[in-house]
């Protein structure tokens, strides 16, 4: 049964079973290889999406939710990286192997998004959903800080 | 204009002219190439290392794994330096695997670990990069028929300063005649280091732009036409495999391609990644009981290496020793002794273990894509696996998403995963391990039991220092043949255990090796993460037995060595050590990281009602030489801080009958953003060689902790990690 959603504003459609998490769709089906598997269990962030204009760990959404939804992976931010976010983090220097960080901007954004001007405790507790075994998170906190500044 | 590297293989290198001398890192140029066939090419390869192209554009390699590091930027950059090249105008170019031409001079072959990949390319890089710019002087200076002294360099130019004339280094490039021999350059004709232009000055490391849209590739990520994907169950324990295998169920999955039995587990291949999961989750195994590690409960077993530590009696090797230590502890005025413990640590890379492999129809050959810390390992483990000679093996390098240690083992067996299930279905295979397998067949920061006694003399000197640490041997698993090469000397797990750095009359560091037959491993610290928690704590001690200062009785143990004293004194300053804080306390540890001197003081507080430690602050000095990059120096050491934290408070894993008991982040908790100190870090470069930065702050948190916590409490917490119940049981 094939799962018909937009994807960065693409009309797509997965014959995947509805159960398979979006993830893996995104990732072997539709080949936006930017959306990462960190850990299955929605603990790492490392998948982070939009849905509907709000972050969801695809690992942890069937494919069959987004039926007729609108989902947003970091390919879909911006042709050339210039999202204030985007552009932020790179101004910080933010990633160091940079696995996780497609779900750190994802996750970034969507604060920035619904609370354009985020206290440092707001950006600390926004962003505890998302993992960095580099330890990128002081420059993570000022990257969100420049981007809400610059934005 | 595109450079045309030569994707090199010794053939194509050697087929221009190229000569690798017998230390290997030199390069002897030889016949060179005709003017025209230059000039037709666009491109002169002036050594294994640099290629300069008529279009001004100068390609370099750059032969260490990227794992967040930085070594991709760094490594090239100090080339460029004394090349003179326009920074901007160099294409960072991923060496491929050749250990003849691109080896690490320390390790001997392509392998990235050990904070050491500046630190052991920096002479041989500026050599290259001089001899290239002597060969463009040599030949600016023939055609313009003028003394080659009377020449000059800037960024991609030679400089004729009395006849105003100037030569691109691309243009020098259509005619460029190379030298039969590399020019020789001594050490005086480097440049001083107030002359270097990129060196110590912040470049944007040239593959982050790819890693803030999604475009970095990991081997995760490579997508190759017709491929299958691959899982394997893996025995709980090393040196076990499947006695029985019942499949029926996995072979019910809609899209199983096929089950592959194998030695240490079992395979399955299907044409989707969610089909490959689940068939491997129907699968049910019984193990055979070979393997030695059956039976093993970590948490039971602690107990008898610390008895193992303690027990004089008991064989040891000795891994560093001055003076007579047990004639100077016999005769000590007094002897104050200590043990501590750490449990099994896991990596945690945020990528998941994956290779992709496409073994040819034939099964004489195979495309590899694998990020690993030794390219050149993991072309030996595929050429191994398929039993063919290692030219039979294309290998793509891929960013690493985290290596820590854990991508470098000899047998890189993630790789080798990959490789026997393309050749069991002769098709690619992207093989991927879920984050409960990466847990399942983790191989661990050992188990370690420490057990340390000091003698001060009547004067209250101390003279005598013994360091006892019980613990697996970490290399005779990780790498069977640099343990032996090393003739069974353990540095993953011994380094450093009888802190050289210190000047104490008489010292020595024992090895008790255990055998437990757990995979074990190095990780982010490698030995001195557990050494330096035994160590540091045990300076605290020892300092508050004397009622000395803590960085003061440091200090006085490194006066010899202005740099490290300058670095405890400026972390002490920085950290306002003298003032007393409210329901806080402060905590200090020091070290010689492989010659980078590094001091950290952590602020910790304590909820005693959960027992919980929480860690406002920490200050971190560091004089790791010359800065080839700050920035990222900075970055690494608060990255350091993070992990080191992780190691502290957190990070367990235990085993139960030999199997790890832990599956995920709900069940191995590593730090957060919330959970993070504010860092304050100064970096305090100096003209010396540059040495390592990549994790050198992760030894010292755990001890600042505890010895911050014995501040605050007058207790001493003796195992990592110091979890809110180990704490609340110390408080009592």
């Amino acid at each position: 049964m094939a799962t018909s959603f937009q994807i960065n504003g693409k009309a797509v459609h997965s014959d995947a079973p509805t159960a398979t998490p979006l993830l893996w769709v995104i990732r072997e089906e539709l080949k936006l290889s930017g959306t990462k598997f960190g850990c299955g269990t929605g603990l790492c962030g490392a998948c982070m999406v939009h849905v509907d204009g709000k972050r969801a760990f695809s690992c942890q959404t069937q494919v069959g939710e987004v039926a007729g939804k609108a989902v947003t992976t970091i390919e879909g931010l911006s042709a050339d990286s210039s999202h204030p976010v985007q552009k932020a983090w790179l101004a910080e220097k933010v990633p160091q192997c940079g696995y996780c960080q497609s779900g750190q901007i994802m996750s970034a954004v969507d604060l920035i998004k619904h609370n354009p001007k985020p206290t440092r405790a707001e950006i600390v507790a926004h962003m505890s959903t998302n993992i960095c075994r580099c330890g990128s998170y002081p420059r993570i906190v000022r990257a969100v800080e420049r981007a809400a500044r610059e934005a | 204009m595109t450079i045309a590297i030569r994707n090199a293989h010794a053939t194509d290198l050697s087929r221009r002219g190229f000569m690798v001398g017998a230390a290997g890192m030199t390069f002897a140029v030889g016949a060179g190439l005709r003017p025209a066939e230059a000039a037709r090419s666009g491109d002169v390869t002036l050594s294994p290392w640099v290629t300069i192209s008529t279009d001004d554009t100068v390609a370099i390699m750059s032969p260490a794994a990227e794992m967040g590091q930085g070594s991709l930027t760094s490594l090239p950059l100090i080339l460029a330096e004394e090349l003179d090249a326009d920074w901007a105008k160099v294409r960072v170019v991923v060496a491929p695997p050749n250990d003849e031409l691109y080896k690490n001079p320390t390790f001997g072959y392509m392998y990235t670990a050990g904070s050491n990949a500046v630190t052991s390319y920096f002479k041989p890089l500026r050599q290259f990069g001089a001899q290239v710019r002597k060969v463009l002087l040599a030949n600016a200076a023939t055609h313009w028929n003028v003394p080659v002294a009377e020449l000059t360099t800037g960024p991609n130019v030679v400089i004729h300063e009395k006849s105003g004339r100037r030569l691109t280094y691309g243009e020098i490039a259509a005619f460029a005649e190379i030298p039969v021999k590399a020019p020789e350059v001594a050490e005086s004709e480097l440049k001083k280091p107030e002359q270097f232009r990129l060196i110590g000055k912040d470049v944007m490391r040239v593959e982050l732009p790819s890693k803030v849209n999604g475009t970095a590739q990991y081997a995760i990520d490579v997508q190759v036409p017709g491929m299958l994907y691959g899982a394997v169950l893996r025995a709980p324990v090393e040196g076990s495999g499947p006695d029985k295998i019942d499949d029926a169920k996995a072979k019910s999955i809609a899209g199983l391609v096929q089950i592959v039995p194998l030695p240490y587990g079992v395979g399955v291949i299907a044409l989707t990644p969610w089909a490959a999961f689940d068939a491997k989750d129907a699968l049910k195994v019984t193990w055979t009981k070979t393997g030695k590690a059956w039976g093993f409960d970590s948490e039971k077993m602690l107990p008898a290496f610390a008895a193992a530590a303690r027990d004089l009696t008991q064989a040891t090797k000795v891994w560093g020793a001055q003076g007579d230590t047990l004639a100077a502890m016999q005769a000590a005025a007094t002897v104050v002794e200590a043990d501590y413990r750490n449990d099994l640590v896991y990596h945690a890379q945020m990528e998941p273990l994956n290779a992709v492999a496409s073994v040819s129809a034939a099964g004489d050959a195979c495309e590899v894509w694998c990020g690993v810390q030794s390219k050149t390992i993991a072309v030996t483990v595929a050429a191994t696996a398929l039993n063919v000679s290692p030219d039979k093996i294309t290998y793509h390098d891929m960013l690493l998403g985290g290596g820590f240690g854990r991508r470098g083992h000899r047998d890189e067996e993630y790789v080798h995963d990959a490789v026997v299930l393309s050749n069991a279905v002769k098709k690619p295979v992207k093989m991927m391990w879920t984050r409960e397998d990466d847990f399942h067949n983790g191989r661990f920061n050992p188990l370690s039991a420490h057990y340390l006694r000091a003698g001060f003399d009547q004067a209250g000197k101390l003279v005598a220092f013994h360091h006892r640490k019980a613990c697996d041997e970490v290399t005779a698993f990780q790498d069977p043949v640099r343990f032996a090469r090393q003739k069974g000397r353990d540095g993953i797990a011994y380094n450093g255990l009888d802190a050289p750095y210190y000047e104490i009359a008489n010292r020595l560091g024992e090895a008790v090796p255990r055998d437990t037959g757990l995979r074990t491993s190095s990780l982010r610290g490698i030995a001195h993460l557990t050494n330096i928690f035994a160590i540091e704590s045990f300076m605290d001690e020892l300092a508050r037995s004397r009622k000395a200062d803590p960085p003061d009785f440091r200090r006085d143990l490194v006066k010899g060595n202005a740099r490290a004293v300058h670095i405890i004194e400026t972390t002490r300053r920085m950290a306002d050590w003298g003032k007393k804080r409210d329901g806080s306390a402060l905590g200090f540890a020091y070290m010689n990281y492989a010659g980078t001197q590094i001091a950290l003081v952590a602020e910790v507080a304590l909820d005693r009602t959960s027992g919980a430690l929480r860690v406002p602050n920490v200050w971190v000095a560091l004089d790791p030489g010359i800065a080839v990059q700050p920035d990222t120096i900075l970055a690494q050491t608060e990255s350091s801080i993070v992990y080191g934290l992780g190691f502290a408070l957190f990070e367990r894993i235990t085993t139960e009958n030999g199997a790890v008991q832990q599956s995920g982040f709900y069940d191995y908790h590593v730090p957060r953003i919330n959970e993070i100190p504010e860092m304050h870090i100064e970096l305090v470069p100096t003209n010396n060689h540059p040495t390592g930065v990549g994790q050198m702050a992760t030894p010292l948190v755990a001890p600042a902790i505890a010895n911050a916590v014995a501040e605050l409490t007058g207790v001493r917490l003796r195992e990592t990690p110091m979890t809110p119940e180990r704490v609340k049981k110390a408080l009592g």
